[in-house]
């Protein structure tokens, strides 16, 4: 899939220096140019990761039909390049806050794939206690801000979050994901305005798998370039294939860099796609298959990585076989503990409403 | 004839003023829209400006003069072709001056709303002469936590709030303030006065008009372990922000298994001021009170709005601290004590009594204290409670008071419907059932929005006569 380069609307760059500033920092990327290769252990890793969330989403997928997860579960399969490949732009210490399509998020931060699943299921391991289900999973020691179940409300908080490193005058940078749909949100704008009025080291991730639940981008959207929805507020923003790992990362590295220099927000617009409906009750029947078959064979985020380690030498299909094995093995251990982990003592009803 | 210059009221509920500075002198010529003085309220300095066009004839209330009370006559503009002449004559009271009532004009355009002494029931039935006060009111140092011979500082609510909050960001350095006017302009309500001087523009934030999105700002830094101070102009406008406040604050701690608290407070005037119609006159007491995992304080003296804003402060847990503009400007005693903080939770008995209970909170005391006194004078004898808190409630005080009188009557500005008075007539009656000697009554605001219209307010708001006659209907006299 083709990137396309940022647009900064010329009163934007002539307004403030600091966007022409901003506007030279961010004119090698983002274009069509095949992003910096990976080296070996990184292409591994970036395999390695995506593929544990890809199968513990498929085992998720299949614990829902066989009853063992209730409500609400919206499955991230198809865009699992945009957390494996932001998390590699990060550092110990920085924070991610998304929605509620999180269970890849999670992972991504090293979250405990047993905690997870166990949420999913209700059971007292579970890293809410069973109390927060798949939409509501926080990690104060991974620097996870959750997991927030209402559209739009997580890019306040990212807002809050990174607030906080300035005003403890850390280094940190704050990664707040959110879709095309909470792109519509008005607590967005208003967010987008104060992280710029006052520079703070938030990095928003707009994560456009093209339907806002059944909502198609261009039946919801005036303007459906994501990446310029900061121009208002002088925030600079590209646009992201999200579907190559290397290119989210590359990004991914300049944006937190920017952040942390205390340049103030950037926006990085994701363009991905999921496989699954937007959760698992949803028939998704305002696309073709053939829409989704087509982005499955020909731009997987897997299968790319894959096919470019075979290419380069870099694994044979064996060794690449053996990290399938190993990250069943981890995905089949959290859903069977998941299963077996029993429900929360009846005495949690009443326990963490207040400190 | 020489024209009155009066003292004006700047708001439709203030009712004294210090003159500050005159910025014409006598015998200067006047024009129409001249500024001719600077007068300062406890919230704000104003200019006022001349409406007709003469001479200062006369400076009658001099510069610095405090406590001037509204439509004292502060000068004299002569009038063409008159001279000093005219003033003695006007003195001697040969001619009637015409009265001018001076316009004023707020510097900094601050809401035209004004702590008041009284309570908007002036309309009301008043209960004839000096009550007997046969059982005073439980002065602050009754209680039994204050040292004895503690001093005692006569403090407005608003110093009260403000004081709290400078302690406490002394104390810690993660304590920190944001919200609409805060900093520059020191509170809308001056709450916040001097605290930008005191802490500097990282710690006392001026945020956009933007309640939402700083909500959300203020509880994200919260759940990072800063104890963010959220005001709200007026917590009318927290509606807009409801979603962060309920589903981020409120519910972060239990969905995270007890990993992520919300040290954080929402904090501001709430209820009706005087004369600001339907969607600026709303009491929330009853909404925040619903949601599990906030804490809803809602104070009526300086000494308790201090010591549970400090307490509030404090709290691991999302504090709702539901403020009264029409309290702001009421002084009360407050105990000098480096470090007053009150525990959240916890009602006070404000006066013993022996007959019937009346439960209140907030500005509701206001009505609470009066109709008592005036039921001394019937020979009831009204026990006050002022549950301070809502949630959690101190039921058990309540219940041990109706245990004793028999009787309770809540009153509450807020509305009727669901409202708190409905929750504490719930609990009575499930915990004191055989004990009530009556049903229990509730005088809250009128099932309306808040008119405009100066007699319409006055009929919406619960009045002390009502309460009154409710406390003696329960008596059964």
């Amino acid at each position: 899939m083709a990137t396309k380069a940022q647009k900064t609307s010329e009163t934007a760059s002539k307004s403030r220096t600091r966007s022409a500033k901003a506007k030279s920092d961010a004119k090698k990327p983002a274009s069509a140019d095949t992003p910096p290769a990976l080296t070996e252990d990184q292409e591994r890793h970036a395999y390695r990761e995506m593929l544990l969330i890809r199968r513990f989403e498929e085992k998720a997928g299949q614990m829902y039909g066989m009853g063992l997860i209730g409500g609400f579960c919206h499955l991230y399969i198809g865009q699992e390049a945009v957390v494996i490949g932001m998390q590699m732009a990060l550092e110990e210490g920085d924070q991610v806050i998304t929605g509620y399509r999180d269970h890849g998020h999670m992972l991504a931060c090293g979250m405990d794939p047993k905690g997870v699943m166990a949420e999913l299921t209700g059971r007292r391991g579970g890293l809410s206690k069973g109390k927060g289900g798949s939409m509501h999973m926080f990690s104060r020691e991974k620097d996870f801000y959750g997991g927030h179940g209402i559209v739009g409300a997580q890019v306040s908080l990212g807002n809050g979050i990174a607030f906080a490193n300035r005003y403890r005058k850390n280094d940190r940078v704050c990664l707040t994901y959110f879709g095309d749909g909470a792109a519509n949100q008005g607590q967005v704008y208003e967010s987008f305005n104060m992280a710029s009025l006052w520079k703070l080291p938030v990095v928003f991730v707009i994560e456009n798998n093209k339907y806002a639940m059944g909502t198609s981008t261009q039946r919801a959207t005036a303007q459906g370039d994501f990446s310029q929805r900061g121009a208002s507020f002088d925030i600079e923003g590209e646009q992201v294939d999200g579907m190559d790992v290397r290119a989210v990362r590359e990004a991914g590295l300049r944006a937190v860099e920017r952040c942390r220099k205390g340049e103030g927000p950037y926006i990085l617009e994701m363009i991905t796609y999921r496989y699954r409906g937007h959760s698992m009750s949803d028939p998704a029947k305002y696309r073709s298959k053939e829409e989704v078959q087509k982005m499955r064979t020909e731009n997987d985020p897997i299968e790319r990585v894959r096919v470019r380690m075979i290419d380069r030498g870099l694994a044979s299909e064996d060794d690449l076989k053996a990290v399938d094995k190993e990250v069943r093995g981890i995905v089949g251990e959290a859903a069977e503990f998941a299963q077996t982990d029993p429900e929360p003592d009846v005495s949690e009803l009443y326990t963490d409403i207040l400190r | 004839m020489p024209i009155e210059v009066l003292m004006p009221a700047l708001s439709p509920t203030m009712e004294e003023g210090t003159l500050s500075k005159w910025l014409k002198a006598e015998g200067d010529p006047v024009s129409a829209g001249d500024i001719l003085a600077e007068i300062e309220t406890d919230k704000a300095t104003m200019e006022v400006e001349a409406v007709d066009e003469g001479v200062l004839g006369k400076i009658m209330v001099a510069d610095g003069t405090e406590n001037v009370k509204v439509n004292t006559p502060i000068a004299m503009i002569l009038e063409e072709g008159e001279d000093k002449s005219a003033l003695d004559a006007a003195a001697k009271g040969d001619k009637t001056p015409e009265k001018s009532e001076a316009k004023s004009e707020d510097k900094a355009e601050a809401p035209k709303e004004e702590a008041s002494e009284e309570n908007g029931d002036d309309d009301t039935e008043k209960p004839a002469g000096p009550p007997l006060a046969a059982t005073p009111l439980l002065k602050p140092d009754d209680d039994p936590e204050i040292p004895d011979g503690t001093e005692m500082v006569k403090t407005s609510v608003r110093e009260a709030l403000r004081d709290a909050m400078a302690e406490e960001m002394r104390r810690d350095e993660a304590v920190f303030v944001m919200g609409e006017e805060v900093a520059e302009y020191q509170g809308a309500y001056k709450v916040t006065q001097g605290l930008l001087q005191e802490f500097g523009d990282m710690r006392v934030i001026d945020t956009p008009i933007t309640e939402h999105g700083f909500t959300g700002l203020g509880v994200g830094a919260a759940l990072t372990g800063l104890k963010p101070i959220v005001e709200f102009m007026t917590f009318n406008f927290a509606m807009q922000a409801m979603d962060q406040i309920i589903n981020s604050a409120a519910k972060t701690l239990y969905m995270s298994g007890g990993q992520m608290g919300c040290p954080i407070v929402f904090r501001g005037p709430n209820g009706a001021a005087a004369r600001v119609a339907a969607q600026h006159s709303q009491d929330y007491s009853a909404w925040y009170s619903q949601i599990p995992g906030l804490k809803v304080v809602m104070p009526w003296t300086a000494a308790d709005a201090k010591g549970l804003l400090k307490a509030a402060i404090r709290d691991p847990n999302p504090v709702v601290f539901l403020e009264n503009e029409m309290l702001y400007g009421q002084s009360f005693d407050v105990p000098k004590l480096d470090d007053y903080v009150l525990p959240i939770g916890k009602a006070k008995i404000a006066r013993p009594g022996t007959d019937a209970t009346i439960v209140s909170w907030g500005i509701g005391m206001t009505y609470a204290v009066k109709a008592a006194e005036a039921l001394d004078e019937m020979g009831i004898s009204a026990e006050l409670i002022d549950l301070r808190t809502i949630r959690p409630l101190d039921i058990d005080t309540v219940i041990e008071s109706v245990k004793k009188t028999g009787r309770c009557v809540t009153v509450e500005e807020g509305w009727p419907i669901c409202s708190v008075s409905s929750e504490i007539a719930k609990q009575v009656q499930e915990k004191a059932f055989d004990w009530l000697d009556a049903p229990i009554l509730s005088i809250t605001g009128k099932d309306v929005p808040m008119p405009y219209a100066a007699n319409l307010e006055v009929l919406a708001k619960p009045s002390v006569p009502e309460l009154i006659e409710a406390v003696k209907a329960v008596c059964y006299r």
